[in-house]
């Protein structure tokens, strides 16, 4: 016996009222015997969105955040996939840790979980892990990471984008020199100079991408840019797009929103890696998102404890959340100011991600396909505060926040409610 | 004043000149009559010092004592400090005891304008040094001496030209010298190689160069910086003798100097490297005088912001 759920009188992106119908977990185009009947006045359908970068935290950062928290916390978004990052503890560098992160985002049920594997043993940039394993596991791996650590070895690099290729792998960099950002607290320039906090130079960004995207020319591999911070970045991504390097690029919600003279208070809920940018920086971001050189938004979903946060600058740790404030704050970054359409937000935070990392059950609405979709609300403002992390390092707390998401479904099944 | 003294930027001209004069009101009261004023007694200060630094440090407990305060030392080595207690806790446990002020040296930039924002604790906090961002009395007692030597002791710094020589990445004394002495009208140039300047200091809206020796005889202050030894081991400047031979305060450069022209330091001093010992002993050298002069300012400093009389 199926279970056919019908949601009447939403909306799509551009505004035309429809109606889907969800059969045992699918979007179907059945008509007959519909059981259920779900009023969705006011509110709008799109897929469910798609995180390339999260810090789940779990296993061994329990105190910050766990897989079901996170969980939570990303249904609360609208999300129905995330990414995890390997740097927990231990490093998810083997097939053994992979699975198991994976396993238990399945066992919870709330979202997807897909991990991203180390490139490195440790993430330590001295030596491959076992890519091939990982990608063999029940995880299934295709990105691989050393994520908070740059691999800055060229020739480590080199190796890991040609390893990946027999199973058409990703290589997401960290862009980050390590030697022009040693101890670097924030932006270089003259906030920085002023305030007398050490500076993370645009430079130490733009060098490795450049390097990068022309060893991923060399040896015909694919590589993923990570949390991309500055205007100098966009230029090389953009050159590199337009030589036919494959060559994809995210950008976080906060670079596209924040800046960097909200460090002015020392308040360390503003640090973050890379740091928070000029308005120029920012301009640059949007505009590259916007005509595509930019391929995806992703959070960056750093949860910390409080104590990592309450304390002075440069013992604070470096993340923001990112999952529960996504969507909104991309809406109020690019569509407030009208750079581009609602359809296309939401293609570069769930289809586009979706294609990148191969995570073929998420990103469309479509008959046959898993359904896993959010439904938002546009016309409604919210003031932001964390409801699902288990983390409260949220730069946004208190600010009016365009678009609520009223409830997210994954595979047909109701796993977050704005009002339960 | 405000309730708080974390920056140069807390204060402005008016409040800045007002607080020199009452520096120099003091003087005079504890030169003329009885050496300890009665002005702050029951009032508790606590020196918070989680980098050492013993002349700041006692010259902040003289300041205190001389206004009949009770002063209590609390210093990062052989305390909770330096196992590892965060900064919340010891505010909390200040707050507790019932410090009206809190005089704060902290190695992280930032540190006192936290402990001042949190409300962790009530009462005044003064910025003792904090990182590479500030130390606002010394800049005070810096204005205060060149006022003292220069102008007689009154007005502004109008016209006065100052270099400022050295480590100015590094340097907290720099930062809050070149907002005060600009708020006070003095002509400001920062002399030191690319590599020891911060990136966009053509924003400070005062003069750069990379060669001591022009303009040298220009200055009315010459203001040496302490250079410190590991810089050369990060690259910065190939070596101690080609940083002394560029940037030092040497005799010949000494001998350049305008008739009545002040050398300063902040100390402590590496004689041989940024000054040699015939410049720091001159009669251009007025370093005894900030040493003093330190005193009296943070006795205004404490007086004008814990006594009341802002409100």
């Amino acid at each position: 016996m199926s279970e056919i759920t019908k949601f009447t009188n939403l909306r799509n992106l551009e505004g035309e009222e429809l109606s889907i119908t969800v059969e045992n977990g699918y979007f179907s185009d059945s008509a007959s015997a519909v059981q259920k009947i779900e009023d969705c006045t006011g509110m709008t359908l799109i897929p469910g969105l798609v995180d390339m970068h999260t810090h789940l935290r779990e296993p061994g950062f329990e105190d910050a955040e766990t897989i079901l928290t996170g969980s939570m916390a990303a249904a609360a978004g609208g999300f129905t996939a995330v990414s995890a990052m390997p740097n927990t503890d231990p490093i998810a560098d083997t097939a053994g840790v992979v699975e198991q992160i994976f396993r238990l985002g399945q066992v919870h049920g709330i979202c997807d979980v897909f991990p991203i594997g180390a490139i490195t043993v440790g993430s330590k940039g001295e030596q491959l892990a076992e890519i091939r394993a990982m990608n063999a596991s029940a995880a299934g791996i295709r990105i691989f990471s050393d994520d908070g650590n740059c691999l800055s070895s060229a020739i480590l690099m080199r190796r890991a984008l040609e390893y990946v290729k027999s199973f058409d792998g990703v290589i997401a960099q960290h862009a980050q020199d390590p030697e022009l950002t040693v101890d670097s607290q924030v932006n270089e320039g003259a906030i920085s100079s002023r305030l007398g906090l050490k500076g993370w130079p645009a430079v130490a960004e733009e060098a490795i991408i450049a390097r990068d995207v022309l060893l991923a020319d060399h040896v015909k591999s694919r590589l993923h840019i990570c949390h991309v911070s500055t205007a100098g970045s966009v230029e090389i991504i953009r050159w590199a797009k337009a030589r036919g390097i494959q060559v994809t690029a995210e950008v976080t919600p906060h670079h596209l929103l924040l800046t960097e003279d909200l460090i002015e208070s020392y308040d360390p809920v503003f640090k973050v890696n890379p740091p928070l940018r000029t308005k120029r920086d920012v301009e640059a971001l949007r505009f590259a998102l916007a005509d595509g050189t930019i391929d995806v938004i992703a959070t960056d979903h750093a949860p910390h404890p409080i104590e990592r946060k309450e304390c002075e600058w440069a013992n604070a740790a470096f993340g923001m959340l990112g999952l529960e404030s996504a969507l909104s704050v991309s809406f109020k970054a690019m569509v407030d100011t009208k750079l581009i359409s609602p359809k296309d937000l939401i293609y570069r935070m769930s289809s586009r991600p979706a294609e990148i990392a191969g995570y073929k059950d998420h990103g469309a609405i479509a008959n046959g396909k898993p359904a896993n979709f959010a439904l938002v609300n546009l016309e409604k403002n919210w003031v932001s505060k964390p409801r699902m992390s288990k983390s409260g390092n949220d730069p946004y707390r208190g600010m009016t926040l365009p678009v609520v998401v009223e409830a997210t479904y994954l595979r047909g099944r109701k796993v977050y409610s704005h009002h339960e | 004043m405000s309730q708080h003294l974390l920056s140069i930027s807390d204060l402005n001209r008016e409040s800045a000149l007002h607080l020199l004069d009452t520096a120099a009101n003091l003087a005079r009261a504890t030169e003329t009559t009885v050496k300890k004023l009665p002005t702050l007694r029951g009032r508790t200060i606590v020196n918070l010092f989680f980098e050492d630094s013993t002349r700041t440090r006692i010259s902040f407990e003289a300041a205190a004592k001389r206004l009949s305060a009770d002063v209590i030392n609390f210093s990062a080595k052989g305390s909770s400090l330096s196992k590892g207690e965060s900064l919340k806790d010891t505010a909390i446990t200040l707050q507790a005891m019932g410090a009206d002020g809190v005089v704060i040296r902290h190695p992280a930039s930032g540190a006192p304008k936290r402990l001042a924002d949190q409300k962790w604790m009530s009462g005044s906090v003064i910025n003792a040094g904090d990182g590479t961002h500030e130390h606002p009395t010394q800049a005070l007692l810096d204005a205060y001496t060149i006022r003292d030597r220069l102008q007689s002791g009154k007005g502004d710094l109008q016209g006065i030209r100052v270099a400022i020589v050295g480590d100015i990445l590094h340097s907290r004394v720099a930062r809050s010298n070149v907002l005060l002495l600009k708020m006070l009208g003095a002509d400001v140039t920062l002399i030191a190689p690319a590599t020891l300047l911060p990136v966009s200091v053509e924003k400070w809206n005062v003069g750069i160069s990379f060669d001591f020796d022009r303009d040298l005889s220009s200055f009315d202050v010459v203001m040496m910086l302490r250079v410190q030894r590991e810089r050369m081991v990060e690259s910065f400047f190939p070596s101690e003798r080609e940083y002394a031979r560029n940037y030092g305060l040497n005799s010949v450069r000494l001998s350049r100097l305008k008739e009545d022209a002040l050398v300063m330091h902040p100390g402590p001093m590496n004689r041989g490297l940024e000054i040699s010992a015939d410049a720091a002993d001159s009669i251009h050298s007025v370093i005894p005088d900030q040493v003093k002069n330190g005193v009296l300012v943070r006795m205004a400093v404490l007086y004008l912001l814990l006594s009341g009389e802002q409100s």
